[in-house]
């Protein structure tokens, strides 16, 4: 960790840790996401990643620790740090019975975008994500695929500058996660984002930093060449990681 | 347009988007109908007022009422949209102000569709029509009590048959409260508890206002006890988001 300790990082998450009774799902994770940088977040099914995302969202309130976006502290200050951030809950849950358009007017609207403005924010995300073609349809009648990128459009409606996307890519067909891919390519430079995933060629392919975790802790924080640079595959690494953890 | 208000609009259009306003409208309409003039004796009482009417409503929003509160909260935790709208930049107050005025509002549309009682009233008679406003007002406080505290109780399940069958199950202690099997009973055996029924009664503070009589006292009970119902609501949410 080299630049990543100074303190203009867009996203700083200090010592957070969640328990759950007995249970420590998230571990005394810290690190800190600089603008430009896109965080691939890997790990396997229950390690914590969604519960990390979560106290970063501000939707679950961390055990100990805390985090912040843009300098405003998720425990202290949620709704000045929510307007921050652009968040894809796990699964892009949506409003089934609203149209794509009436859905993202209403994001916009509690986002504080109303009139030709919150129209003209509802169009560009809606263009974004390539969702002009079923604007009017019931997000219930829409293909899993469309559901995403319904949630995606969500994320991305404010221009925030900080992205947290709960696998973005899940669900979509190879051409979609192309289109996905590229659009977070195109607004790294002006964003911090993490994503989790558990597509490994993603993260080569879009990623500038990889952090695994299992069982709640960071077992590693590189970039992706690094963490390849033994000659061995993405899979072979993740996989001592994070079995390497369990045993 | 305030975060409250964006969430009450959206979540009062959620109801005309399923079949649930139609089928709540008409069960209400056929219900409070038939009950004033079959059991009310609304014709053969040869009065002009509408304190048949008004006497079952209390009755009947105890049922219909949290089966419009019983989605509110349970259906957003099986959705899983709780997630996105509590990360909205929003405060859990205002998601929890903004789902029950659309409720209230829904109400007040109910009630409001019932005009053709008051039209029928003042054709064949000469009623005060004063009464019938108060009467009308505290129809909409007993609502607007009966929702408070079933949006509390969406907010503790995923399921939406448990939020209701509780809401109806606490709903029916406060409107049981005041009558009088339960205060003849607890005067003989703990008096001190009946006092207590009696002020916590939410259909004896309706009397009141169906006779015209509107006090402060009744005001500052409604507004206090949807308040807290409200504030008990917030506090399941804030300490139960992900469950």
């Amino acid at each position: 960790m080299t630049a990543s300790n100074q303190k203009d990082g867009l996203i700083e998450i200090e010592g957070l840790t969640k328990r759950f009774g007995g249970f420590t799902a998230v571990d005394d994770v810290s690190f800190s996401v600089q603008r430009g940088e896109v965080v691939g977040f890997l790990g396997p099914n229950g390690a914590g990643k969604s519960t990390t995302m979560r106290m970063l969202a501000g939707f679950m309130l961390p055990s100990e620790g805390t985090a912040r976006i843009c300098g405003e502290d998720v425990v202290q200050r949620p709704v000045a740090a929510k307007r921050q951030l652009g968040f894809l809950p796990e699964g892009a849950p949506t409003y089934p019975e609203m149209s794509v358009a009436d859905f993202l007017a209403f994001c916009a609207r509690i986002r504080g975008f109303s009139g030709a403005e919150g129209r003209a924010r509802v169009d560009h995300a809606m263009a974004l994500t390539q969702l002009e073609g079923v604007r009017l349809q019931p997000i219930e009648t829409l293909s899993k695929g469309f559901k995403r990128r319904v949630g995606l459009a969500q994320a991305l409606l404010h221009s925030p500058p900080v992205l947290v996307l709960d696998e973005p890519t899940d669900g979509l067909d190879p051409n979609q996660k192309h289109e996905v891919r590229e659009l977070i390519r195109a607004m790294a430079p002006e964003k911090a984002i993490i994503i989790s995933t558990h597509i490994l060629e993603e993260v080569a392919a879009i990623c500038t930093r990889v952090i695994v975790i299992a069982q709640g802790r960071v077992l590693a924080d590189a970039t992706p060449a690094a963490l390849v640079a033994d000659g061995r595959s993405m899979e072979e690494v993740f996989r001592s990681l994070t079995l390497g953890a369990g045993a | 347009m305030s975060p409250a208000l964006t969430v009450a609009r959206r979540e009062f259009s959620a109801y005309f988007a399923t079949p649930v306003a139609t089928v709540f409208i008409v069960i209400f309409l056929v219900l409070s109908g038939a009950l004033t003039f079959t059991l009310g004796g609304f014709f053969g009482r040869g009065q002009a007022d509408l304190i048949p009417f008004f006497s079952f409503i209390p009755w009947l929003f105890l049922f219909l009422v949290p089966a419009l509160t019983m989605r509110l909260w349970a259906e957003e935790r099986r959705l899983g949209t709780i997630e996105l709208l509590l990360t909205l930049p929003i405060t859990a107050a205002q998601a929890v102000v903004g789902k029950f005025l659309a409720a209230w509002a829904f109400c007040a549309v109910a009630l409001l569709l019932t005009f053709p009682l008051v039209l029928t009233v003042n054709l064949l008679g000469e009623p005060d029509n004063g009464v019938i406003l108060t009467g009308y007002l505290g129809c909409l406080l007993v609502a607007g009590a009966y929702l408070a505290i079933g949006s509390a109780i969406s907010a503790v399940t995923r399921n939406q048959v448990i939020a209701f069958v509780l809401a109806v199950a606490v709903c029916f202690l406060f409107a049981a409260a005041g009558s009088p099997v339960v205060t003849e009973f607890l005067s003989s055996k703990l008096p001190a508890l009946a006092e207590l029924a009696r002020a916590v009664s939410v259909s004896e503070r309706i009397n009141g206002f169906t006779r015209g009589v509107i006090s402060a006292k009744d005001f500052i009970f409604f507004a206090s006890f949807i308040g807290f119902w409200l504030f008990v609501n917030a506090v399941i949410l804030e300490h139960k988001k992900a469950d």
